[in-house]
């Protein structure tokens, strides 16, 4: 089917919803894509309290920060949601992209700008048998227990002490489930430290220059080979210990999901603090290519809050392209990059401005 | 394993559906994925990878990695991992020929 | 020191006690939150205003021992459970320290717990004096747990004893 549109939002996470609320109830037509079946991305999975300011939803729930975004978007008639849809690709030389819907209804969709909110995906860490069943990414382990109410095993050994590593330990014993320990490649802890103190507190050992060696099983995870690292993350010999398993967690690094930047030759560069290949962008999020912008992990691995800020900044932007930005716009967009940039600007957000200093242009 | 009880999340009440795996009838809730619904019953094995057949099952549990496909009402390399699950679905695993 | 373990040091987490003067006369609130990361609930969660108002939303919050009564309202706001209460006399040879709890089983009044210091050790006994609720924060609770006096610099956290 065809379908027609002023702005085309790939993504209904954070991001996504919250540019789409900047046109809410405006008259630009707007169509929303979202390969789940439900709008909230990962906030959806995330049951703990979050950070940043009360403007951000401090100290709300993520999966109630999820539902608080996504009203606005389902009640306004001008944006069409799309769920279960899948962007597929960009054809330039018809001007439509291309979204298939339940696997089987192909959209060919025309619009003026686009944003792409699409995310990141999960690293993997390479060791034997690493596809073994029963290891997982940690955004899995998170999807079986706070959206389905499965839990992913007995006995968990999370890999990782980055935020995400130590939140979902910290998820897993509120679900029940044992976390037998924490490893970690680096001689310290990667996350924030009062996300390590609570999973300290309960009692959760966290294991720094240690990482896995292999794994053990026939048709699922059975065990592991930990093993420690000196300063120079090498192997050191003969510390090997086995330690019995049924779930092992990656909570190893998230990249980027920017396959479609190719499909409209927008520039990109491989950053590793941004977590992968990330577009070249101006501090409107807009990308080398005029119409496409780029809000959320998408345009670098960062928070939720970073995300909704984003996007609210891209949405702002493709409105005034569009030549339809009142005022409440431009001061919603200048309090954002305000937020943005404090948020930023602590010694935890080295990495972020380092990478950005290499994508950030404003000349772009 | 069902997780069944929680302290911040509340899990409601699901509908229970049957479906088939390779003719086996199982259980699961309406709406959850294929692959979950699975694992829930003790199916973590549910693929096979293309040239050594090893074992795969859940792992990214969103669409991204492949681990999880199958053949669903037919058609094949569906991502259980995100498919919905209907009363009377029929999953089969998929064979590998190589 | 925390950085690699996970947890304070005695001479990291004195450091974020007040004298043994204001120890000694109430209920006071301790923040455990070393680090400049972007957030900020906790400068609004006090009545009193004894939690010093942020410049920006990395700075490290600041508790004015003297403002603080100990009433704990902050507890449950802070996202990180970084915040706790603590009555070093509460009854003779007995402290009360009052902490957040997101965990199954909740505990109720009269239960005995396990006390639990920073790093996980079991390290004595405790009863839950009560456990509270809050319109803001549902699921959450803060229990006010009693506990043998010489472990209030130590306890931390409880686990519920099944028996």
């Amino acid at each position: 089917m065809k379908q027609i549109c002023d702005v085309l939002i790939v993504g209904a996470g954070p991001a996504g919803l919250c540019a789409a609320s900047i046109f809410a109830n405006t008259d630009v037509q707007v169509i929303v894509l979202e390969r789940d079946p439900f709008l909230g991305g990962q906030l959806l999975k995330q049951t703990h309290m979050f950070f940043g300011s009360k403007e951000q939803y401090a100290g709300t729930r993520g999966f109630e920060i999820g539902t608080l975004l996504k009203e606005p978007i389902l009640q306004a008639k001008n944006i069409r949601i799309f769920t279960n849809t899948v962007a597929a690709g960009f054809y330039p030389e018809d001007g439509f992209l291309l979204a298939i819907e339940n696997d089987q209804e192909l959209h060919r969709i025309y619009f003026k700008k686009i944003l792409l909110a699409t995310g990141a995906s999960e690293k993997a860490l390479s060791f034997e048998n690493n596809d073994l069943p029963g290891i997982f990414g940690a955004g899995a382990v998170q999807t079986l227990m706070n959206m389905y109410g499965v839990a992913p095993g007995k006995e968990v050994i999370m890999v990782g002490s980055g935020n995400i590593g130590l939140i979902v330990s910290y998820q897993l014993m509120q679900a029940g489930i044992s976390v037998k320990c924490i490893v970690e490649a680096a001689p310290v802890i990667g996350g924030y430290f009062v996300h390590a103190a609570k999973v300290r507190r309960l009692q959760i050992p966290i294991y720094t220059q240690t990482t896995v060696r292999k794994a053990f099983g026939t048709e699922s995870l059975e065990g592991v080979e930990l093993i420690s690292l000196d300063a120079h993350w090498q192997e050191i010999a003969g510390s090997e210990r086995y330690e019995t398993c049924d779930t092992l967690c990656l909570a190893v690094g998230l990249s980027p999901l920017s396959e479609l930047l190719s499909h409209f030759q927008c520039e990109t560069q491989y950053v590793p603090e941004l977590g992968g290949s990330v577009a070249l962008r101006n501090q409107r999020m807009q990308c080398t290519h005029k119409d496409v912008f780029i809000a959320g992990d998408v345009a670098g691995i960062e928070e939720a809050s970073s995300a909704m800020l984003e996007g609210m900044i891209a949405g702002v932007s493709i409105a005034e392209d569009l030549g339809i930005a009142t005022p409440s716009h431009k001061s919603i967009k200048e309090e954002s990059t305000q937020f943005l940039q404090a948020m930023r600007s602590g010694p935890i957000g080295d990495k972020i401005r380092s990478g950005l200093r290499k994508v950030e242009d404003s000349h772009v | 394993m069902r997780i069944e009880k929680h302290p911040i999340l509340e899990f409601g009440e699901k509908k229970k559906v049957t479906f088939f795996l390779d003719g086996q009838r199982v259980t699961g809730y309406e709406g959850e994925p294929i692959a979950v619904a699975l694992f829930e019953q003790g199916f973590k094995n549910i693929s096979k990878s293309l040239v050594y057949h090893r074992p795969r099952g859940i792992f990214c549990c969103i669409g991204n990695c492949s681990s999880c496909l199958m053949k669903v009402n037919g058609v094949p390399n569906v991502r259980t991992c995100t498919k919905q699950l209907e009363e009377g679905m029929i999953v089969e695993t998929q064979k590998r020929e190589s | 020191m925390y950085k690699n373990t996970g947890y304070l040091s005695s001479q990291e987490y004195s450091s974020c006690m007040p004298d043994e003067e204001r120890m000694n006369s109430g209920a006071v609130a301790i923040i455990e939150c070393p680090e400049h990361i972007p957030c900020n609930p906790c400068q609004e969660a006090c009545s009193r205003g004894a939690i010093q108002p942020f410049e920006k939303i990395t700075d490290l919050p600041v508790i004015d021992f003297e403002r603080c009564n100990g009433c704990g309202n902050c507890i449950a706001v802070c996202p990180g459970l970084a915040i706790y209460v603590l009555q070093k006399e509460y009854e003779p040879g007995f402290s009360l320290i009052k902490i957040p709890y997101e965990m199954l089983p909740i505990p109720q009044k009269g239960d005995r717990c396990d006390i639990l210091s920073r790093d996980g050790s079991v390290i004595g006994q405790g009863l839950v004096e009560r456990v509270q609720k809050y319109s803001f924060n549902l699921k959450g609770r803060v229990l006010w747990i009693k506990i043998p006096k010489e472990l209030h610099r130590e306890a931390r956290n409880i686990r519920v004893v099944n028996e």
